[in-house]
This record gives structure tokens, C-alpha cells and sequence, in this order.
């Protein structure tokens, strides 16, 4: 699905318009999907690439590394389409770089920092439970550039899963202490369970471009939910977080997220690295 | 001490007195002394000194350059450091399988760096202040440890030989990507340059530091040589380093920060001006721009992760007790 370039250099945009980008635009819907898709890869690559040198051990390091790369990878090829569909020549580094907190569309999830690695785990069994149905319907969409990056990345996903997974159960089942701080873990990342199955646009989802959250939520939640049973956890009971990522609002924690991996690209306007 | 990472350690000279003929026979056939070669044990020693202080400065040096990562300039090159930063970390692996095949564990290696007991390349005391410093390390400090660990492809000892061939062919990768962003900075605008130029300032005494004090000063290399460990001297090392890398840094347009640096014409070689290494000794004492970060960064990860590290220990040993039951159970039932 392409649109076509604007004609004429867009006028200043109240922030409203902004976050759209010209909501009312052919292609607006579904530039605002992949977005999702790329910010959500992208923001949690960008997390991930903490541990690099901080992991518990010389295996994890480069696990992690791995995990993060392949992230970062479905992050770029997802930006570049977007790109590619907004029609105003914005490159993958442009969109990455150069968007305002405001413009970005991940999920809370992904966003806030963490440096406890029970965090990490937990919050990468959510994130690559999702992402496993996500990408495993994705693979059949309508969209043939989506379907390609889905039919790959599920099979990284489904490492990172397994990864994850492998962690859960460990750390859930191992020690008293890290039996206790595995459970303080996922009661902490629970909240920002939901937001992952917001609704997302009827049109897509109806014409089998996107993949319908909603829907994915059962088979998600089985997967988390058996790893949390062998790892002798229990499924957190906890309300859930106010979300809003996909609409632009975030946590106070994206805005340092952002300053520092946008800062030596915007310092230098025009430059090529 | 012979060459690791960089020769920069200073370890004091191991001799021995009694080596068995089986050894001496495979030295002198060039052979390959492998785990469970008889050797004598000040070789063994010298040996896991050796790999395991270059196991710690892949890890080590993972830090300067991992300091970047969450800064990288574009996509593309926050992909391509991440890579290099987790390659480091996969030669630290492969060294530390190297030294376990002489008898000591990871474990008590990491200890002995976290206490002090063991060093790393004083190169990773600096810090890395620009991006443009990515790029210095990889083309010098990767290439400087390109110039070291080649000749260690053909190390006596089998395993650490091995690990050297694949360490090496990664470190070639990240000496190139090193020149590249050097390069695209020094083609770039006013203040990219300038950014390359800096670090190349600040980056090349330190990288020729890396090969170790002058021959001079260096008397426990020639035990090093002869067991097959060391095969070119310190000077002879850098000046490999300082030939390959002056055309290097004139296809880059940048200037190395030596007036003296010229062509030769009769030695066949660069001529380039005295290292003052009274820095180097006062970096390896620990008086280093990032000693003590570097140091308390890797104490902290490793204190951080080790309820996870006894997590998993503990799960496995639950999971073996309960395969031990099951087949218990099995032996009984079928008796
Ligand atoms: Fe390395
Ligand atoms: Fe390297």
C-alpha cells in the first residue's frame, strides 16, 4: 500500500497533527501501525543494549547483544517502510532520530529503564510472548512488505521467547531470593500487560493488513501464563498501568530514553555518519 | 610478560629449570603442546597469567566502546557497535575456555581481576569521549591488538592458538569498520572532522603503549620465546603497528600527533618519535583517567547478577535430583 508524496512543503503542525503526521492522509492509518510496530522493536533495543557488559554473565552479555541486535534490526526495516508509506522521504535514522516524544508510538513496556535483570527477563517474556502472535498472524497479512518482516522476525522472537522463558523458570524456581525478586519482577512489569492489546485501527485489521491485538490476547497470555506456572510463580493481580504509548503519551522515563540516543544526531544537523 | 592484549602488563618473568623431553621435542618440531601434554609448570602458569589477563581486557574492553551504544549516531551504526561490543565478549569466552583448559576455572580467573590480583590492557583506562573515539579504537587499538595476536596463531599451546585464529579474524572486521568511521568523520563536516582528528590525538601514544615497554626494559620476554609464546619482541611489534598504520592515516587525512614520524628510507621502515611510557607506568599503577570505573562497573555487574548466577545453579541441581528420582523409580519398577 503506498501514498502519494505531498505535493506542496507541509505547514507548521500544531502538535496535535503532529502525532499523526495529517491523520486524515491516505496511508496515515497505516503509517501509525508500523510505527507502533518499529518504536515498540526500537525503544526496547534500546534498553536492551544496557546490559551489554552488565549481564550476570559473559553468556548472557552476548545473548542479550543478540537479542538487542535482532530488535534493532525488525526496528529498521519497520521504519524504513514507514517511511516509505508516509511519502515525505523520512529515512529510518530520520524517524528514529529526529521525531519528538510525542511522535513516538511504543508501548510502556518498553520504555522505562530497568536494571534489575529479573525486570529484564520478565519484561522480555511479555514483550516476545506478543510479539511471537504477533508476528506468527502478521506473517499472513494482506501487506507483503509486513508479511516479509513478520516472517522473519518470528523466528527471532520465538528465540528471544524461549530465551526468556529458560530465565523465568531459573530465577522463579531456583532460590528463595530470586524465587521472591522473579515474582517482584513480574508483578512489576504486569501493569503494562494491557496496553499491548489496545485496539488498533478497524480498517487495517478488517482489509488483513494488520493483525487485531485484541484477538491476540488469549493465546499471549497462555504462553506467559505457563511459564509462570513452571517457574512455581504466580500470575500477578494488579491493575492495570494508564498506557497511552500508541497515542503519544508516555512515562517521564522516554524523554531521557530519547535525549540520550537522539542527542549526537541532532547536534549535528545534515551530517553522515 | 609476552604478548596479549597489549604487552603492557608487566608481569613478572617466569623461568623453569626441568622440562620434560616430550615438551622440549614438541617445541622444537613446532608442535602444539595441548591440554594433556605433559608441560612444566611455570609454562602452565605463564600460560593462564597470559590468557586469562587477555581474557579480561576483551571484557574489559568492552566498556569504552559499550559506553556508546545507547548514543550511536545512526541506526546502522548503533547495529554494527553493538555487534563489535558482543564479539568482545565472545573472545573473552573463547579465552576463558582456552585458560580452563589448564586447569584453573572462570570463576576464580573473574575474582583474581575483580581483587586486583590479575590486569587488563591499560588502553581500556581511557575514556571515550566522542563518538569519533569508537572509531580511534577500533582502527588503532583493534589494529594494535591485530599486530599482537596474529604471531599468537602460531602460539605452542594448541587451545589458546585455536582461539587467537578466531579472535583474530573478528578483529580484522572491527579494524576495518574502525577506519570507516574514521573516515566518513574525516570527509564529513568541519566538526566531524575535527571530532577525528581528536581522537586520533588522544588515541595514538596510548595505542603504542599497548605493545609494552622497549625491549630494553622488557627481560622476560626471551623466556616467553623460547617456549613458543612470544614470537616477535615488543619494538619489532610496534614498529609492524606504526609501518602498517601511517599510509593508513594518510588515506584517512589525518595527521598522527609525531612530528618525527618519516619514511626511512635505508631502515626500510617509519622512523617515529620516543614513547614516554612514564605514563603507561602510572596508568598500569592505577592512576588512569577510568581505573576505577572500569573496575567498580565490572565488581557491580558481577555482584548485581549473582543472585541469577546461584538461581540457576540451584534450578539445575533441582532438576538433576529429580532426574536421579525418576530413574530411580525406573531402576526399582523394573526390578
Ligand atoms: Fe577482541
Ligand atoms: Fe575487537
Amino acid at each position: 500500500m503506498t501514498t502519494p508524496p505531498s505535493s506542496s512543503s507541509p505547514p507548521l503542525r500544531s502538535s496535535a497533527e503532529q502525532l499523526g503526521r495529517d491523520p486524515g492522509r491516505p496511508g496515515a492509518g497505516l503509517t501509525a501501525y508500523v510505527l507502533g510496530l518499529a518504536d515498540d522493536a526500537l525503544v526496547s533495543a534500546q534498553r536492551m543494549g544496557w546490559w551489554i557488559s552488565r549481564a550476570p554473565q559473559l553468556e548472557e552479555d552476548v545473548a542479550l547483544a543478540n537479542i538487542g541486535l535482532d530488535q534493532l534490526g525488525q526496528a529498521r526495516t519497520l521504519l524504513a517502510y514507514a517511511g516509505e508509506i508516509e511519502g515525505d522521504g523520512r529515512s529510518e535514522d530520520d524517524l528514529a532520530y529526529l521525531r519528538d516524544e510525542r511522535e513516538f508510538r511504543n508501548v510502556w513496556l518498553v520504555e522505562r529503564a530497568q536494571t534489575d535483570f529479573g525486570v529484564a527477563m520478565a519484561r522480555l517474556l511479555v514483550f516476545s510472548a506478543w510479539q511471537r502472535e504477533l508476528y506468527g498472524a502478521l506473517a499472513s497479512s494482506t501487506d507483503a512488505t509486513l508479511a516479509g518482516v513478520a516472517g522473519k522476525a518470528v523466528k527471532e522472537v520465538a528465540y528471544h521467547l524461549d530465551h526468556a522463558s529458560h530465565w523465568v523458570v531459573r530465577l522463579g524456581d531456583g532460590t528463595e531470593e530470586s524465587h521472591a525478586r522473579m515474582q517482584a519482577a513480574l508483578d512489576a512489569e504486569w501493569p503494562f500487560v494491557p496496553e499491548l492489546f489496545e485496539p488498533v485501527d478497524a480498517a487495517l485489521v478488517a482489509e488483513g493488513v494488520a493483525v487485531d491485538p485484541v484477538a491476540l490476547r488469549p493465546a499471549v497470555l497462555a504462553r506467559i501464563e505457563a511459564v509462570v506456572a513452571e517457574a512455581t510463580l504466580a500470575v500477578p493481580q494488579v491493575a492495570p498501568a494508564v498506557g497511552g504509548g500508541r497515542r503519544g503519551l508516555h512515562t517521564e522515563e522516554m524523554g531521557y530514553l530519547l535525549a540520550e540516543m537522539q542527542h549526537l544526531a541532532r547536534s549535528h544537523p545534515g551530517a553522515t555518519w | 610478560m609476552a604478548s596479549v592484549y597489549g604487552n603492557d602488563f608487566g608481569a613478572r618473568a617466569e623461568t623453569s629449570s626441568d622440562e620434560p623431553q616430550s615438551f622440549l621435542d614438541l617445541l622444537a618440531g613446532e608442535g602444539r603442546v595441548e591440554p594433556r601434554d605433559e608441560m612444566p609448570d611455570a609454562y602452565r602458569r605463564t600460560l593462564v597469567r597470559q590468557i586469562a589477563q587477555h581474557a579480561h581486557s576483551e571484557i574489559i574492553g568492552m566498556q569504552p566502546e559499550g559506553n556508546w551504544i545507547s548514543r550511536a549516531p545512526s541506526l546502522r551504526r548503533k547495529a554494527i557497535l553493538m555487534a563489535k561490543v558482543q564479539d568482545e565478549a565472545g573472545h573473552g569466552l573463547y579465552l576463558y575456555a582456552a585458560a580452563e583448559t589448564l586447569g584453573v576455572d572462570r570463576a576464580d580467573l573473574l575474582d583474581q581481576l575483580h581483587d586486583g590480583r590479575q590486569k587488563y590492557s591499560s588502553i581500556f583506562n581511557y575514556p571515550t569521549l566522542t563518538w569519533a573515539d569508537v572509531g580511534a579504537i577500533g582502527w588503532l587499538v583493534d589494529g594494535a591488538a591485530i599486530v599482537n595476536q596474529v604471531p599468537l596463531c602460531r602460539c605452542s599451546y594448541g587451545p589458546y592458538a585455536r582461539a587467537m585464529v578466531r579472535v583474530c579474524k573478528e578483529e580484522s572486521f572491527h579494524q576495518r569498520q574502525g577506519f570507516e568511521i574514521l573516515h566518513t568523520l574525516s570527509h564529513g563536516t568541519p566538526a566531524q572532522r575535527a571530532m577525528a582528528q581528536d581522537a586520533v590525538d588522544r588515541y595514538w601514544w596510548p595505542s603504542l603503549m599497548m605493545f609494552g615497554p622497549p625491549d630494553d626494559d622488557s627481560p622476560n620476554s626471551a623466556q616467553s620465546m623460547a617456549w613458543g609464546i612470544k614470537r616477535f619482541s615488543n619494538d619489532d611489534l610496534r614498529q609492524r603497528f606504526v609501518d602498517m598504520t601511517v599510509p593508513q592515516a594518510e588515506a584517512l587525512g589525518l595527521t598522527l600527533p609525531d612530528p618525527e614520524i618519516r619514511w626511512n628510507e635505508e631502515r626500510g621502515h617509519y622512523d617515529f618519535g620516543e614513547v614516554d611510557f612514564t605514563e603507561l607506568f602510572e596508568v598500569i599503577k592505577g592512576h588512569g583517567p577510568c581505573n576505577a570505573q572500569r573496575m567498580s562497573h565490572r565488581v557491580r555487574a558481577h555482584e548485581d547478577g549473582a543472585w541469577a548466577r546461584e538461581a540457576a545453579s540451584a534450578y539445575a541441581q533441582k532438576q538433576a535430583q529429580k532426574q536421579a528420582e525418576k530413574q530411580l523409580v525406573r531402576t526399582e519398577g523394573a526390578a
